[in-house]
C-alpha cells in the first residue's frame, strides 16, 4: 500500500530499474523517456495544454521543439507560456517559468480559460486510475488502513473541464484497480453519458500512459488497451491491471523515442532527475 | 498607528489561536516561510490553514501542533511528493482535511472578496471532492436549468503574502504569478504583507499596474530578507531546491521532524538567525546570477 503514496521521485527510481531499454536500431533510453515521448505526442500543434509539472512538463517541452511548435501551455498558478522555460524546473513557480513567460498573471484567469472551453488537453498524475478513467489522488482506505496522499490540487478541475485529458502513472493491480476508492478528477464516471448526467460540460480520459502500455477509451467509456511498450508482453499488462482490461486484435507497439525526441529530453533534463 | 511591524509583533497581534489563516497563496512562489515559522514559534494552537496547492510550509505548522484544520486543494512537497508530517496528522492523529480543488480555493476566496455567499462553476461535478463537503452545493442554473456547483464564500481571518516590495502603508509590488493571493487578500479580515524590502511611497505609487495589494487592505507590514526562503522570490534568489529535497528525507519520522524543527525553527531567533544558519555560499548561490529587467514603463501625459 505504501507504494502508493511513493513520491513521484521513487516511481522514477523504480521505473529505472528496468531500463536501458536496447531497440533494435540500437537507440537506448529510458522507460520515462519512451513515456515522456507517448505524452508529447497527445499534445496537437497548436493547441493549449495545461502543462503540470514532472514528466508532462518535459513532455510539452518535446513537443514544442519536434511536431507542435505552436502549442501553448498553461499553468495553474497563473503562467501561460508560449515557449518552454530556459532551463530545466522542479515547480510551475520557478523563476525560469515566469522569464520570459507570455503571460503571467492569477489562477482565475487560466482556470477561467479551462472552464469556458479553451483548453484542449490537459495531463495528470495519480495514485489511482481505474476503468473509466476516474482518479484517485486523495486517499486509499486499504488492509492497513487509511493512506493520505497529497489531493487534488488542479487535477479535478482539469479533468472536469478541459476538452481532453491524458494521464501517466505506474502500470501496477494497486495503481489501477476496476473501481478507485475516492473519485479525486472525474473520468467517464461508470461509463457513457456519466459526465453529462453530472453535469460536466465535456471532456473525460483520452489516454493512460503506463509503465507498460497506453490504455485508450472506447465508445462505452471504459478502457482498453491501445499499445503496449517495446519489450512488453500483453499478458504482461493484463495480468498487472486491476480488472479484465479489454484488448483487441490490433494491440501496437508504442512507438519508441525518436533521436530527435530523445535528443529534446535530455536537453532539457540534462541530469535526468525526471527522467533517468 | 503604524504598520511597521516585526515579524513577532506582526504574528503576535494578528494571527491569534483558532484563527483561519490563508497563506502559500502564491502557489509555489514566495511562501511566507518565515512567517510560519514565527507562527510555531509563538506555539499558535487550533488554527485553520487555507491555502491551493501548498509547499511543505502547511507540513511544518502542522508538525508543530498548530493546526487543527486544513481547508487546501493539495499539502504535499511539490517537488518530492508526499509531505510526511500532514500524512502523519491524517492517518494517525485525525487532523481534519476539507478537501477542495485550486479552481475552488480561488473561487470560495473570491466569492468572499465580492461580498456574495458562493460563486457557481463547473467543477467537480460528479467527483468525491463535493461529496459531504461543505464548500459544495449542487444547484440547477436559475437562467439556463444547468447543473453547477455553487461554491462557499470563504473568509480567512488573516492573509498572509509575500512580495518582492512595499511601502510602510503597505501598498505593495509584487510580480511573477499570483495564484490566489489577490482574492485572498481581498477576502480576508486582516492581511499581513511581509517584503523583502520596504521602500518608499513614491516608488510603488511609480507603478500601480504593479500594486497588486492596495495599503488600505493592510494591516501590518513586515520587512523581511529572505523571508520565503526556500521558495523563490523573482528578482531576488531562486528556489533551494535542496532544502526541499533535504526536507523529505530528513522528516521521514516524528522524531526527525522534531530534530529539523529543532534546528530551523524553534532554535533559531528570527529570519537573521536562520539566513546565518543558512550561511552566505548558501545564499549567495541563490542569488540572482544574470539580471533580467522589464522594459521602463511611461506613465507620463
Amino acid at each position: 500500500m505504501d507504494g502508493l503514496c511513493a513520491s513521484r521521485r521513487d516511481l522514477n527510481n523504480l521505473m529505472s530499474a528496468t531500463v536501458p531499454i536496447s531497440s533494435p536500431a540500437t537507440v537506448s533510453y529510458t522507460l520515462s523517456e519512451l513515456m515522456v515521448a507517448a505524452a508529447a505526442r497527445e499534445i496537437r500543434d497548436g493547441e493549449l495544454v495545461f502543462v503540470g509539472m514532472r514528466l508532462p512538463l518535459i513532455a510539452f517541452v518535446v513537443a514544442k521543439k519536434t511536431h507542435a511548435p505552436h502549442a501553448i501551455g498553461l499553468f495553474e498558478n497563473g503562467v501561460i507560456r508560449s515557449t518552454p522555460a530556459a532551463e530545466l524546473i522542479y515547480t510551475m513557480a520557478d523563476p525560469p517559468n515566469i522569464l520570459g513567460a507570455t503571460q503571467c498573471l492569477d489562477m482565475l484567469g487560466v482556470m477561467s480559460l479551462l472552464q469556458s472551453g479553451r483548453v484542449h488537453l490537459g495531463f495528470l498524475g495519480a495514485a489511482e486510475v481505474d476503468r473509466f478513467g476516474n482518479l484517485n489522488s486523495t486517499e486509499v482506505r486499504g488492509t492497513k488502513g487509511l493512506v493520505r496522499l497529497p489531493g487534488s490540487g488542479g487535477a479535478c478541475d482539469i479533468a472536469s473541464l478541459a476538452q481532453r485529458f491524458v494521464v501517466l502513472l505506474e502500470h501496477s493491480r494497486e495503481r489501477l484497480p476496476e473501481r478507485v476508492g475516492y473519485i479525486t478528477s472525474p473520468g467517464n464516471g461508470e461509463g457513457t453519458g456519466w459526465r453529462q448526467r453530472a453535469g460536466l460540460p465535456r471532456g473525460g480520459p483520452s489516454a493512460v500512459i503506463t509503465t507498460k502500455a497506453v490504455l485508450r477509451f472506447g465508445e462505452t467509456g471504459e478502457a482498453y488497451l491501445a499499445s503496449v511498450h517495446p519489450g512488453i508482453e500483453v499478458d504482461e499488462v493484463l495480468a498487472a491491471t486491476g480488472w479484465k482490461l479489454n484488448s483487441g486484435e490490433n494491440i501496437g507497439v508504442t512507438p519508441e523515442p525518436t533521436a530527435e525526441e530523445l535528443q529534446a529530453i535530455r536537453e532539457y533534463d540534462k541530469d535526468g532527475f525526471w527522467t533517468s | 498607528m503604524s504598520k511597521d511591524l516585526s515579524m513577532r509583533e506582526a504574528i503576535a497581534d494578528l494571527v491569534p489561536d483558532g484563527a483561519s489563516v490563508a497563506l502559500g497563496l502564491q502557489m509555489e512562489q514566495m511562501i511566507p516561510f518565515a512567517a510560519g515559522h514565527e507562527i510555531i514559534r509563538q506555539k499558535r494552537r487550533g488554527l485553520t490553514l487555507i491555502g491551493p496547492i501548498s509547499d511543505i510550509l502547511f507540513d511544518q505548522i502542522i508538525q508543530a501542533g498548530c493546526v487543527e484544520r486544513v481547508i487546501a486543494a493539495w499539502v504535499g512537497n511539490v517537488m518530492m511528493g508526499s509531505a510526511y508530517n500532514f500524512r502523519r496528522a491524517v492517518e494517525k492523529d485525525g487532523l481534519k482535511v476539507t478537501n477542495l480543488t485550486n479552481f475552488s480555493v480561488a473561487l470560495a476566496l473570491q466569492a468572499a472578496a465580492m461580498g456574495v455567499p458562493f460563486l457557481p462553476t463547473r467543477t467537480a461535478l460528479g467527483s468525491d471532492i463535493a461529496r459531504d463537503n461543505p464548500f459544495f452545493v449542487e444547484f440547477a442554473s436559475p437562467f439556463s436549468g444547468e447543473r453547477l456547483h455553487a461554491v462557499k464564500a470563504l473568509v480567512p481571518d488573516v492573509a498572509i503574502a509575500h512580495v518582492q516590495r512595499a511601502d510602510r502603508d503597505g501598498n505593495a509590488h509584487c510580480w511573477g504569478n499570483f495564484g490566489v493571493m489577490i482574492e485572498a487578500v481581498r477576502a480576508a479580515k486582516r492581511v499581513i504583507v511581509v517584503a523583502e524590502e520596504i521602500v518608499e511611497a513614491e516608488v510603488i505609487a511609480s507603478d500601480p499596474n504593479r500594486t497588486v495589494i492596495p495599503g488600505f487592505l493592510v494591516s501590518a507590514v513586515v520587512e523581511c530578507p529572505m523571508g520565503a526562503h526556500p521558495s523563490p522570490v523573482q528578482g531576488y534568489y531562486k528556489r533551494d531546491d535542496a532544502f526541499f529535497r533535504q526536507y523529505h528525507e530528513q522528516t521521514k519520522s516524528k522524531q526527525d521532524s522534531d530534530a529539523w524543527r529543532q534546528r530551523w525553527v524553534q532554535g533559531v531567533n528570527g529570519r537573521d538567525d536562520y539566513v546565518n544558519q543558512l550561511g552566505a555560499c548558501r545564499v549567495a548561490d541563490l542569488a540572482v546570477k544574470q539580471h533580467a529587467y522589464a522594459a521602463a514603463t511611461e506613465f507620463g501625459y
